[in-house]
């Protein structure tokens, strides 16, 4: 008989629990009335008692065991108080199972806690079902290779991808929330904020429905034998501000460096490697994408996996990574519909 | 000031991104059809840790740099003949299976071994870097269970940066949600730091950095021990391809106006 246990942590208020967090709640009750069996959902990162009782009331609802660490040194993501108060959340809950979303701060820790557990762990997971045992499904080689994946062996740590169930949206409801001890480990990590890399905007909205990916095609000559950069930059930022979405970039516009200003200068200033997509970049999750001046396999099979309805405009008709991959190629100049449709959505908003 | 580094890089070898890939069912379980004969590279992330290794020794005399990779010995050779020209390094040979499919926690088991018994390593100095997570299982759990195996409790991971500091400490930028760095200083070593892209592009090959690699790469290849990994209950229910093939419209004939209007349309369509 399996028992489950679903691993959170507050969000950077820490007031709530995170929303990738509130998608594992939903995966493990899913997982535990299959199977008729106990869960408990542990609470970690909030500063106090109090503040972990008011994250638990959004999953009071599920009647599943609370449990909490609570206190200062737990509110900062850090492997070191992570990794302890995973452990003592863990013990305390016995489960066979423990699910934890796959977030920076549990994809830092999990792997050391299954391991101080003596368990086993298994990521980027992307459903889960359960008959006799439980499945896992994920993939391998960079999203192209799909595989099921089940284990014999106890406890076993899965951690779940983000957006691929429904975040838990039960009523809010009293919470009895038990605080586990932990014994506070050594720390020589302080950990002192978070720094956007940006200079302009933050283009990275892993909330946005649209997924926009930009590709070297850019910052090539175009028809009058000149390039464009800087028009090229204008014309996607604006964008970017008009739609709402999120820029992903291909790995050889995002490897282009600026002439002149230094091997740090990204040829649009904008661009770093966060916003690469594909093999070495990421495999992000939106409803919906739009791909302008990509010509390579990168982003179209591996960055676009995850994404829901696909368009991308390009030069080239016979673009064998777009046939098959998008469900509608533009034959067009990228300048030319991105300025007319930039104008459409500033006349929309006005 | 600079200060002597003990550098360990642990860096799997991968197919070639370019290659397509077939899964088929194996003796050991699913692997790659054709597998051994597929080219291969370093594995794209721990190539990043591993030129952010070569330029910290680099910047500090006295420091010492390893390469730890598993892998067969006839495909680590042929990555090294190109990967030993980008930066000068000591390799660590682990004969062992190719591909993703093996269990991350035998891997870890099997590195972590070989790590510590590296001579001369101060642990107390060490500086343990790879990928965050491979192109092939991509897990991003391996290093984590080398660090908790060596007894390192100040890991990182999605590291874009790392800079010394004259007192020993070192600030560390990890990639977290929303296209943000966290920014942590850590007291000193030893660290595990898990590597993002870095902010280095790849070096040019250079022959006599490969020339003197090579008179320690050989030699490492020949002495590499063999390791079976164990499944650690891992089963696989299926491995499949992708069948989601999509009946792609092509647009040749509209003019940019009517393409803006049916975009506009699609974008703000629910």
């Amino acid at each position: 008989m399996e028992t489950f246990f679903v691993l959170t942590h507050v969000d950077e208020n820490g007031s709530a629990l995170s929303k990738a967090s509130l998608e594992a709640v939903t995966a493990g009750m899913k997982l535990a009335r299959q199977q008729s069996a106990k869960l408990t959902i542990g609470i970690l990162g909030a500063t106090s008692v109090e503040a972990a009782n008011a994250a638990a009331t959004t999953v009071a609802a599920t009647g599943a065991r609370l449990l909490a660490v609570s206190g200062k040194a737990f509110a900062q993501p850090r492997y070191a108080t992570d990794a302890a108060a995973c452990e003592a959340l863990c013990r305390a809950a016995q489960a066979s199972i423990v699910l934890a979303p796959g977030s920076s701060r549990f994809v830092r820790v999990a792997a050391g806690v299954a391991h101080r557990l003596g368990g086993f762990i298994d990521t980027h997971i992307t459903s889960l079902s359960s008959n006799d045992s439980v499945d896992a499904t994920r993939w391998f080689y960079r999203q192209r290779v799909e595989a099921t994946i089940s284990r014999e062996t106890r406890p076993w740590f899965l951690l779940l991808d983000a957006g691929t169930h429904a975040a838990f949206a039960g009523e809010p409801a009293a919470a009895q929330v038990e605080e586990v001890d932990v014994t506070l480990p050594a720390t020589r990590t302080t950990v002192e904020g978070l720094r956007s890399p940006m200079r302009d905007a933050q283009t990275i909205r892993p909330d946005a429905r649209l997924l926009f990916v930009a590709g070297a095609g850019w910052t090539k000559k175009q028809v009058d034998g000149q390039t464009h950069v800087a028009e090229a930059g204008e014309l996607i930022l604006s964008f970017l501000r008009l739609s709402g979405a999120s820029l992903g970039s291909s790995k050889s516009l995002a490897d282009q460096k600026a002439e002149g200003l230094g091997e740090e200068q990204s040829v649009l200033p904008f661009l770093s490697h966060m916003n690469q997509i594909g093999q070495t970049g990421s495999t992000p999750r939106h409803a919906k994408g739009l791909s302008t001046c990509c010509h390579g396999e990168e982003p179209h099979v591996v960055g676009w996996r995850f994404i829901g309805e696909r368009r991308a405009i390009s030069l080239d008709p016979n673009c064998g990574w777009t046939r098959g991959k998008a469900d509608v190629v533009y034959i067009a100049d990228a300048f030319q519909v991105m300025a007319k449709i930039n104008a459409l959505l500033e006349a929309r908003s006005a | 000031m600079a200060q002597a580094l003990q550098i360990v890089v642990c860096a799997g070898i991968v197919p070639d991104p370019l290659q397509t890939l077939e899964p088929v069912s194996g003796p050991n379980g699913p692997a790659l059809k054709n597998e051994m004969v597929l080219p291969a590279v370093l594995d794209p992330w721990a190539a990043c840790a591993l030129y952010e290794a070569a330029q910290l020794a680099a910047k500090n005399p006295g420091s010492k740099l390893w390469l730890v990779s598993l892998g067969p010995k006839a495909k680590l050779q042929q990555v090294m003949m190109t990967v030993g020209q980008k930066a000068p390094f000591e390799l660590v040979a682990i004969d062992g299976p190719i591909g993703g499919f093996p269990d991350a926690h035998a891997t870890a088991a099997a590195l972590a071994e070989a790590i510590a018994a590296l001579p001369g390593l101060d642990r107390e100095r060490l500086l343990f870097f790879g990928g965050w997570e491979s192109a092939t299982r991509g897990a991003g759990v391996t290093l984590q269970l080398v660090g908790e195996r060596l007894g390192i409790t100040d890991q990182f991971q999605g590291v874009d940066q790392i800079t010394l500091r004259d007192d020993g400490s070192f600030e560390v930028l990890e990639r977290v949600e929303g296209g943000r760095h966290q920014v942590s200083v850590c007291a000193g070593m030893p660290a595990v730091l898990g590597w993002a892209t870095g902010n280095l592009a790849e070096p040019r090959n250079n022959p006599q950095i490969g020339m003197a690699n090579m008179r320690g790469i050989l030699p490492a290849l020949q002495k590499a021990k063999r390791v079976e990994l164990a499944a650690n209950g891992l089963s696989y229910v299926s491995v499949s391809l992708p069948k989601q093939q999509r009946e792609t419209r092509v647009e040749k004939n509209m003019t940019p106006d009517e393409i803006a209007r049916e975009l506009a349309a699609w974008i703000g369509a629910e």
